[in-house]
C-alpha cells in the first residue's frame, strides 16, 4: 500500500483534514475525498481551468496541484462563494445572462472570475478576456461570459 | 499517475542531499505545470518528489540597493509581475510572465521551472538571454553560476548535472536608461506556445538617441534558446532607429536554425524572428527613453 500522508488545511472557511497519496491531485481529494464535487474535471492537464479553486486567494487549476502541497494553505472552491444561501453576484449575473449551457466550466468561471473582481472591481472587457484566458468553454461562447461579469462588476460596485 | 513519495525540505542542503540519496529518481517540483504533466502522462517517473516551495532562498524576490534582481527558482510568475521593482527595471521578463499560460497557469509556474523544463519555446528564457541573467547552481560539490544563454543543451536538457538543482536566477545591477521587452508571436492571443520567441535589452547613451549595448535572445527557432551575438555586438553606437532595428533583425536571422511544425513552416519562423527584433527593440528602446 502506498504511503497515505495525513493533510491539514482550510477548505470553505472551515479546518478540513485528509489522507492522500502523493500522487493525487487536489481536484481528487476534492471530488472523491472530500466529496466537493463543484470543482470539474475537464482536461486533467491545466489547459480547461473547470477545476480551478483559490490556493492561498490566487487562482490554481485543482487538478495541477498535489493534494499534499496545500498542508496549512487555505482554499476555496465554487461552493464556499454562496454567502448566507445567497448567489454571489457573479453566479447570478451567470444565471440571468445564460452564460452557460452544459456547466461543465461554470464553476471554474466562476471561482476565477470572483477572484478577477476582487482584484479588479472595475474591469476592461480586456481584463475579463486577459484574465479569463485559462478558462474554456465548449459549449457558451465568450461573449455572454464576458457580459455576465461586466454585469456582476456593476452590480457589486452598485452595492 | 505512478505512486511516488513527496518531501519538502527546507534547505538546500536537504534538497541536495534527497536528490544523491534517490540517485536520479527524485524530481524536482516547483509549480508543477510542466512536472505533474509528465508524471501523468507517462513521460517522467520519479519515486520521490522534492517540493522546493519551502525552501526560504528557493521562494524570495529581492532587489538590491544597487538594482541586482534575484528571482528564487520557484518564485511563480504572478509574483513577478505584481512585483513594481521588477516591472519598471525588467521589462522583457514581466512581458513573458504575463502571458505564460493563464491566470491559474501563472499563479503556480515559476521562471525557474520554465528555465530548468529548458523547451526550445519557453518564454521566459529569451528575456532572461537578453537581459544577462545568471543561474546559481547548488549540488554535491557545492555552488556553480552558469549563464542563461549557456543553460539549456537540447530540448528538454540542460547544463544540470546529476544531483545538481537551480537555487535562483540573477540578473546584474541596472544601468541608467536600460529596458528590456519580449514579445511571442502566435496565431491566438494568449495561451498557445511560441512559434517565434524574442527577448531585446537595450542600453542608450546619455543623449537617448543611440544604442550604445544591446542583446538579442531569440527562441523556438533551434533546439535551444539563443544569443544572437553578431546582431547583438553589431547594434553598439547605432541610432535608435527603425532603420537600424530593421538591420539587427537581418543579422539575428543568420542564426536562426528553425524547423517546420504545425506552428509554422520554418521560413515563416525565420522571417517572424526578423520582424519581432525590430518591434522589442522599438518597445525596449522607448521604455529605456521614458
Ligand atoms: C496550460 C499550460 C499552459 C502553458 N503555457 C506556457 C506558455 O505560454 N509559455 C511557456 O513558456 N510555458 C508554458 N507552459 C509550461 C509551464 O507552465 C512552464 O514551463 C512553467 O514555467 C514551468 O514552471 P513550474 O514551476 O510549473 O515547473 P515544474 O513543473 O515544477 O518543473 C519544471 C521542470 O523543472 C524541474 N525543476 C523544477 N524546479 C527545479 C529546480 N529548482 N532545479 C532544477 N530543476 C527544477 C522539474 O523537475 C521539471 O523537470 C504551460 C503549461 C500549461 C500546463
Ligand atoms: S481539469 Fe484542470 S485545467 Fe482542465
Ligand atoms: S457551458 Fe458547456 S463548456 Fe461551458
Amino acid at each position: 500500500m502506498p504511503r497515505k500522508h495525513h493533510i491539514e488545511t482550510t477548505i470553505n472557511g472551515e479546518s478540513t483534514d485528509f489522507l492522500c497519496e502523493a500522487r493525487q491531485s487536489l481536484l481528487e481529494v476534492l471530488r472523491d475525498t472530500l466529496h466537493l464535487t463543484g470543482a470539474k474535471e475537464g482536461c486533467n492537464n491545466g489547459n480547461c481551468g473547470a477545476c480551478t479553486v483559490l490556493l492561498d486567494g490566487q487562482p490554481v487549476d485543482s487538478c495541477l496541484v498535489l493534494a499534499v502541497e496545500v498542508q496549512g494553505a487555505s482554499i476555496e472552491t465554487v461552493e464556499g462563494i454562496a454567502e448566507c444561501g445567497h448567489l454571489h453576484a457573479v453566479q447570478q449575473c451567470f444565471l440571468e445572462d445564460a452564460a452557460l449551457q452544459c456547466g461543465v466550466c461554470t464553476p471554474g468561471f466562476i471561482v476565477a472570475a470572483k477572484a478577477l473582481l476582487d482584484r479588479k472591481p472595475q474591469p476592461t472587457e480586456e481584463d475579463i478576456r486577459f484574465d479569463l484566458a485559462g478558462n474554456l468553454c465548449r459549449c457558451t461562447g465568450y461573449d455572454k461570459i464576458v457580459r455576465a461579469v461586466q454585469n456582476a462588476a456593476e452590480r457589486l460596485a452598485a452595492k | 499517475m505512478k505512486d511516488f513519495d513527496y518531501a519538502a525540505p527546507t534547505t538546500i542542503d536537504d534538497a541536495v542531499g534527497l536528490l544523491a540519496k534517490h540517485n536520479g529518481r527524485a524530481k524536482l517540483l516547483a509549480g508543477g505545470t510542466d512536472l505533474i504533466v509528465q508524471l501523468r502522462e507517462f513521460f517522467r517517473e520519479a519515486d520521490v518528489v522534492v517540493d522546493v516551495k519551502k525552501i526560504a532562498e528557493v521562494m524570495d524576490l529581492r532587489v538590491e540597493a544597487d538594482g541586482r534582481l534575484w528571482i528564487g527558482a520557484g518564485v511563480p510568475c504572478y509574483r513577478i509581475y505584481r512585483d513594481e521593482r521588477v516591472a519598471n527595471s525588467r521589462g522583457g521578463l514581466v512581458d513573458a510572465a504575463r502571458i505564460i499560460g493563464g491566470w491559474q497557469i501563472q499563479s503556480r509556474a515559476s521562471i525557474g521551472g520554465n528555465l530548468c523544463n529548458s523547451s526550445p519555446a519557453a518564454d521566459s528564457i529569451p528575456a532572461l538571454i537578453a537581459e544577462r541573467a545568471v543561474c546559481h547552481v547548488a549540488g554535491p560539490g557545492g555552488r556553480r553560476t552558469v549563464a542563461v544563454d549557456e543553460f539549456c543543451t537540447a530540448p528538454g536538457k540542460n547544463v544540470l548535472a546529476a544531483g545538481e538543482m537551480l537555487v535562483g536566477i540573477e540578473h546584474p545591477a541596472t544601468a541608467a536608461k536600460s529596458a528590456s521587452a519580449y514579445e511571442r508571436f502566435i496565431p491566438r492571443n494568449e495561451m498557445d506556445i511560441a512559434v517565434v520567441g524574442l527577448g531585446s535589452w537595450v542600453r542608450l547613451d546619455p543623449t537617448g538617441k543611440t544604442i550604445a549595448e544591446a542583446r538579442i535572445g531569440l527562441g523556438a527557432v533551434a533546439p535551444t534558446p539563443l544569443f544572437a551575438a553578431e546582431a547583438s555586438q553589431w547594434l553598439s553606437g547605432k541610432p535608435a532607429t527603425e532603420e537600424t532595428f530593421a538591420q539587427a533583425g537581418e543579422l539575428a536571422k543568420k542564426i536562426a536554425k528553425p524547423i517546420s511544425d504545425m506552428r509554422g513552416p520554418a521560413d515563416y519562423r525565420v522571417h517572424l524572428v526578423g520582424v519581432l527584433v525590430r518591434r522589442t527593440l522599438a518597445t525596449a528602446v522607448s521604455r529605456a527613453a521614458s
